[in-house]
């Protein structure tokens, strides 16, 4: 079906239910709840969630195809930003354009670089698109600042003169982006007994969104293209033997991975209008990176996972203070609970990039091929034992 | 722009150059011997320069008595300190030790780098020789942020001061050696020993693999591990020790950096990329292409610095490190003396 | 379509949604769809608590200055609700707060991570407006998260009290009419500065500046030079530094061949930390220079950057919000609250948010709602005392707070490893205060969120 075979479709129907139904699995525990904490059923995270999905499975068409591994990814989400909060202050407050705008400019960035950034493979090839993404960073940080905004930040502003709606004229303030008048912060709260689940216009653009560029990667993945990039990444030399030169198609995979960035760039200044220049430092390349390592790279659904589970560590963990440890652990005699309290400390809030190092040498000593390989690889296991 | 000046950026861009090629030589170790992306090696100098901030520490211990005379911040007696560094060994014995506590925490890092770098490559990047590039970066990045937690839940985030023994502040007048005017090329006594410091560790490091027996199998192990391993010699154990080594460069890189930077935390971090794309833009494989572009994006970033650069070529300071790596690496495709096969697939 | 129909941003409080439909015993079982015209404005309580955001750095550089902010707001949290010994409410001069909460409500708070960045300082101000519901976000040390979050608190109709902020653009360029800044500013800083500067070293000196490339750096240097031009010195060189370097040697070296005699770095945190150790390396403290003792001045100063420089700060000028060491009741009542506390005097960042939580609580007191158009106007044009600067004014033009500005100097002999800076001067308000119309921006009109 849609021209996939029977996993595929099963696989694309999966996601699409998974992503549809979020704001309500997302909320596992009922409002006011003593783990109410742990809900990431709230607009912000889904949205995040999404659009780092998005730059994830991006990102693995050029890292899990064709195995070149760009430290410089963020670069282009951090353009696609740029134009996106431009379209925003200069033509409409509708994210259409922005969304559109963005793909095209991270297209066309990722091609420069790409083109010169092709011409060297393994770590060469790294430190090639590391050096052009801190170069970006650090212009955009610098010099750029009437163009980026400086390391404040681009952000949408009253005088913006927004000459196809000229919003806010007079009201005092700033219009929210819109698709056709529909806020993307606009929500619908569904109250359900103690649970309350939020439906969020943003989250499901984004939504619709992933699903596009999820049934691409898919389609991507399973064509001969696909096939050509796996040959690139299993024998290069082999390849150019057969006359065939590789790099057209690496170029290709490089400017659609940019282009994905780009859109994941525009759609998260769709979502909160604001372009900061540290979205293209290594560390936000070295992010994805590790989303798409840590979900398993080359598998279609683990960059999406491995973005989420990162983002999760982010906002959630972070935001635990010992003021709600002490209410979880308050049913627990006072001694007890104070050395619990001790004990879990260091590991939230403050501590909270503890557990994501610790969570990232677990998941890579324990599961080889990141969650989902290393997932289906045990159950392979477990499988072919059963069988004998 | 005058003469004096353009030298004495020459001065800063070796002692950068200096402080890039240490960092770097370590990451080379173990990228050539072991062929492992360690992103863990920043985690490392930071650890060393935590050895000295142990030292300081260690030293200092007090006994605390109250001062009657004198408050504190809330009105209460004020609390005296004095070091028992100082009530064992006299006033003066014990305050030049704490004086001196950056020259004494190499004492401290060595054994303690070793250990670490024997204790990592035991009991987990030997586990990974044979993953994937992407499992070792995931890897030694979980490491490096957990080393890095652990200092922070120490030792806070704040940067901690740890400066020179008194007798190296102040600046050295190199000017006036070749004849300038007092005062115009001055170079502070610190930045000189560090530069030295380097070299002689630098140059202990490439004795070593050249001159033993040792370095000799490492080498070859290096060139062709397999063909090393079925002669018999037990290659494993000294790519055991090669980590060591390395980590014990790392960490007297970060010892000897305190008094030039304060460390916090992030003190690592900082130099993760700049070391990576020293090892890179020099050659993989190549130590002394290692050590040859460190003092090469040293000096250059000195240049850019200049008040005179910048007014022509506004931003150049921001990026000219990373420019110079692009243009390096599209003109010699293997870095500066990188030899083929090595981390190209 | 016009943003005064449709909700932006709608955050509504689940907690306080749950418990006001729990209390009209409609025990829900079927979804219910809650409409938006249940609140007033974004996030209004309507339980027995109120929900505040603390956003405030806990990794990265500015880790301890942040941890330093939480403690004054958990500080000002118990002093609210009527624990502990009440710290400045007994000084303040507006005594609309009565140690019961806030409106009778419990004071509640979440805490979140801003890492210094202004995307994770949205998303995490973004969180607490979302699902915590929080009606207030305040806290951060750095001029680049408070703009972005700013922004955000105008868009999502809540409440910013801005933390350590020290850029002119928050309350100029950026300025919001949802966010409110006690801190003082660049301009400020350079106002102070100068007379004493020029008592102390003289009225013909040469500078030479190093401004970290970036906004702050930007206005501090312009405000800096202005106000010292303005008073016969001469400006050498300003050589911008990147924000990420470590290693400053090499802008440091040429200076003193340059024929300047003073050094100013536009630095904070660990720039700031590693300019200056570059600089007394190269002998910059000791040399001679044009006749003069050559000097070098760090225009924003705070303890611990102090504490990270070491010896290096001693003599050394700059500006300061407020020190543990000042002497009117207000500060000593506070630094006995937070030093019994905590054991340790508190720093800047900590004073001026303690204080920025305690402003907001009495502007929610006096206006009778949390509701933000009601507490910005509460707070516009508010005139108080006793909270540790001597007589404020929040200004209604740009919602800036004035007040008198702390000139320092690195102590020579401390007595302990707090006692690091010694105040020179208390410069008044009215020397430091200026036209509100001189560095643009738009306040706009309050936004309610709903």
């Amino acid at each position: 079906m849609l021209g996939l075979n029977r996993n595929d479709f099963l696989m694309l129907l999966f996601v699409f239910v998974l992503v549809a139904a979020a704001p309500i699995f997302l909320n596992p525990f009922p409002e006011g709840s003593t783990f109410a904490q742990f809900n990431a059923g709230y607009p912000d995270l889904m949205q995040r969630f999404l659009i780092f999905g998005i730059f994830a499975i991006g990102f693995n068409i050029l890292f899990g195809l064709t195995g070149y591994l760009s430290f410089g990814h963020a670069a282009f989400l951090g353009a696609g930003s740029y134009a996106g909060v431009w379209m925003l202050k200069l033509l409409t407050i509708n994210v259409i354009p922005a969304i559109v705008v963005s793909t095209i400019v991270a297209g066309v960035f990722s091609l420069m670089i790409g083109y010169i950034s092709l011409r060297r493979s393994g770590i060469y090839f790294s430190i090639l698109t590391l050096a052009f993404a801190q170069m970006s960073f650090a212009l955009a940080a610098s010099v750029l600042t009437p163009i980026t905004g400086g390391e404040t930040g681009l952000q949408t502003t009253l005088s913006d003169p927004r000459i196809l709606d000229g919003a806010a004229a007079g009201t005092g303030n700033i219009p929210a982006p819109s698709l056709f008048g529909l806020e993307m912060g606009h929500s619908w709260k569904v109250a359900v007994g103690d649970w309350l689940w939020t439906f969020n216009v943003g989250y499901y653009l984004c939504a619709f969104v992933l699903m596009i560029v999820f049934y691409i990667s898919i389609r991507i993945f399973r064509s001969p293209f696909g096939m050509m990039l796996k040959a690139i990444k299993s024998n290069n030399e082999r390849l150019s033997y057969t006359g065939i030169s590789p790099r057209p198609y690496t170029l290709a995979a490089f400017v659609i991975s940019g282009m994905y960035a780009g859109l994941a760039g525009g759609l998260m200044v769709s979502m909160d209008p604001l372009a900061g220049a540290e979205r293209m430092q290594w560390t936000a390349s070295g992010e994805v990176v590790l989303m798409t390592i840590l979900g398993g790279v080359g598998t279609v659904v683990g960059p999406v996972l491995g973005a989420g589970i990162i983002k999760y560590f982010e906002n959630i963990f972070s935001k635990i203070n010992d003021g709600l440890l002490e209410q979880w652990f308050a049913f627990m005699p006072d001694g007890l609970a104070d050395f619990m309290v001790t004990i879990v400390h260091p590991f939230v809030g403050k501590g909270w990039h503890l557990s994501l190092g610790l969570m990232f040498m677990l998941v890579v000593i324990f599961l080889p091929g990141g969650l989902v390989g290393g997932v289906t690889g045990l159950f392979r296991r477990l499988f072919r034992r059963r069988s004998h | 722009m005058e003469l004096s000046a353009l030298l004495l950026q020459v001065l800063n861009g070796l002692d950068k150059g200096s402080a890039y090629a240490l960092i770097a030589l370590g990451l080379t170790l173990i990228f050539g011997t072991l062929g492992v992306v360690n992103f863990a090696h920043g985690a490392l100098f930071m650890i060393g320069a935590f050895c000295s901030v142990t030292v300081q520490r260690l030293l200092s211990l007090s006994t605390v008595t109250l001062d009657e005379t004198k408050t504190d911040f809330l009105g209460r007696p004020l609390e005296v300190k004095t070091p028992y560094v100082e009530s064992w060994f006299g006033e003066s014995v014990g305050q030049a030790m704490i004086d001196w506590s950056v020259p004494l925490a190499i004492l401290l890092a060595i054994p303690v780098m070793l250990l670490i770098g024997f204790v990592m490559e035991r009991g987990l990047i030997k586990h990974f020789y044979k993953r994937p590039h992407s499992d070792q970066i995931l890897v030694t990045f979980g490491l490096a942020i957990v080393l890095q937690e652990i200092i922070k839940a120490y030792f806070g985030a704040n940067q901690i001061p740890a400066p020179a023994p008194s007798m190296f502040i102040g600046s050295f007048d190199f000017g006036q050696l070749v004849g300038f005017d007092p005062g115009v090329l001055m170079y502070p006594y610190w930045r000189i020993v560090y530069f030295l410091f380097a070299m002689l560790v630098i140059a202990a490091v490439f004795a070593f693999l050249q001159f033993t027996t040792f370095g000799m199998v490492v080498r070859a192990g290096m060139a062709d591990r397999e063909t090393v391993g079925l002669l018999g010699i037990n290659i494993d154990k000294r790519f055991t020790i090669m980590f060591g080594i390395a980590a014990a460069v790392a960490g007297l890189a970060g010892v000897m950096y305190t008094p030039i930077n304060s460390p916090s935390y992030t003190f690592g971090m900082d130099f993760l990329v700049i070391s990576f794309v020293v090892v890179v833009v020099g050659g993989m494989g190549s130590l002394g292409g290692a050590v040859l572009a460190g003092f090469v994006l040293g000096i250059l970033e000195s240049f850019a610095s200049m008040r005179e650069v910048i007014e022509f070529i506004p931003g150049i300071n921001q990026v000219v490190i990373y420019l110079a790596a692009v243009l390096i690496l599209l003109a010699r495709p293997r870095g500066l003396l990188g030899r083929k096969g090595v981390m190209e697939s | 379509m016009s943003s005064d129909k449709t909700p932006l941003n709608i955050p509504l409080s689940r907690r306080s949604v749950l418990k006001a439909s729990a209390a009209s015993a409609a025990v829900v079982t079927a979804p219910m769809i809650i409409p938006s015209s249940a609140y007033g404005y974004a996030n209004e309580p309507k339980g027995d608590s109120v929900t505040l955001g603390f956003n405030v750095p806990q990794s990265g550089a500015y880790a301890d200055e942040g941890a330093d902010e939480l403690r004054a707001y958990e500080l000002a949290v118990e002093h609210l609700n009527g624990d502990g010994d009440g710290g400045m409410m007994n000084t303040f001069s507006s005594k609309a707060l009565r140690g019961s909460g806030i409106l009778g409500r419990k004071v509640e708070f979440v805490t979140g991570d801003t890492q210094t960045k202004p995307d994770a300082a949205r998303a995490s101000a973004r969180s607490m407006i979302e699902k915590d519901g929080a009606v207030m976000i305040t806290g951060g040390s750095s001029s680049g998260v408070a703009v972005a979050v700013q922004g955000l608190c105008q868009e999502a109709g809540v409440i910013f009290m801005a933390g350590l902020t020290h850029s002119n653009d928050t309350t100029g360029k950026d300025k919001k009419a949802n966010g409110f800044r006690h801190f003082f500013n660049s301009y400020m800083s350079g106002a102070a500065l100068a007379p004493i500067l020029g008592e102390a070293y003289g009225k013909e000196r040469r500078a030479y500046h190093l401004t970290a490339d970036y906004n702050w750096g930007y206005t501090t240097e312009e405000a800096v030079r202005t106000s010292t031009e303005a008073m016969g010195w001469e400006t050498v060189a300003a050589v911008k530094t990147p924000l990420t370097q470590t290693d400053f040697s090499s802008y440091v070296a040429p200076v003193q061949a340059s024929g300047a005699d003073v050094l100013v770095l536009n630095h904070y945190g660990a720039n700031m930390v590693n300019s200056l150790t570059s600089a007394v390396q190269f002998g910059l403290r000791n040399a001679q220079a044009n006749g003069h003792n050559f000097e070098i001045i760090v225009p924003l100063y705070s303890r611990l950057m102090a504490k990270g420089a070491g010896e290096n700060v001693k003599g050394i000028f700059g500006s300061t919000n407020w020190h543990w060491s000042l002497q009117d009741e207000g500060s000593k009542a506070f630094v006995k609250s937070f030093g019994e506390k905590y054991g340790f005097p508190p720093s800047q960042a900590a004073h001026t948010c303690y204080v920025q939580a305690l402003l907001y609580a009495d502007a929610v007191e006096r206006a009778g709602t949390h509701d933000p158009c009601g507490v910005a106007g509460a707070l516009e044009g508010f005139e108080f005392d006793g909270l540790g600067n001597g007589p404020t004014l929040y200004r209604a033009e740009d919602h800036q707070c004035f007040k008198d500005v702390l000139v320092v100097k690195g102590k020579e002999n401390p007595t302990s490893e707090f006692d690091l800076l010694e105040i020179v001067e208390v410069t008044p308000a009215s020397k430091v205060t200026y036209d509100a119309s001189i560095f643009g921006g738009e306040l706009g009109t309050c936004n309610s969120g709903a």
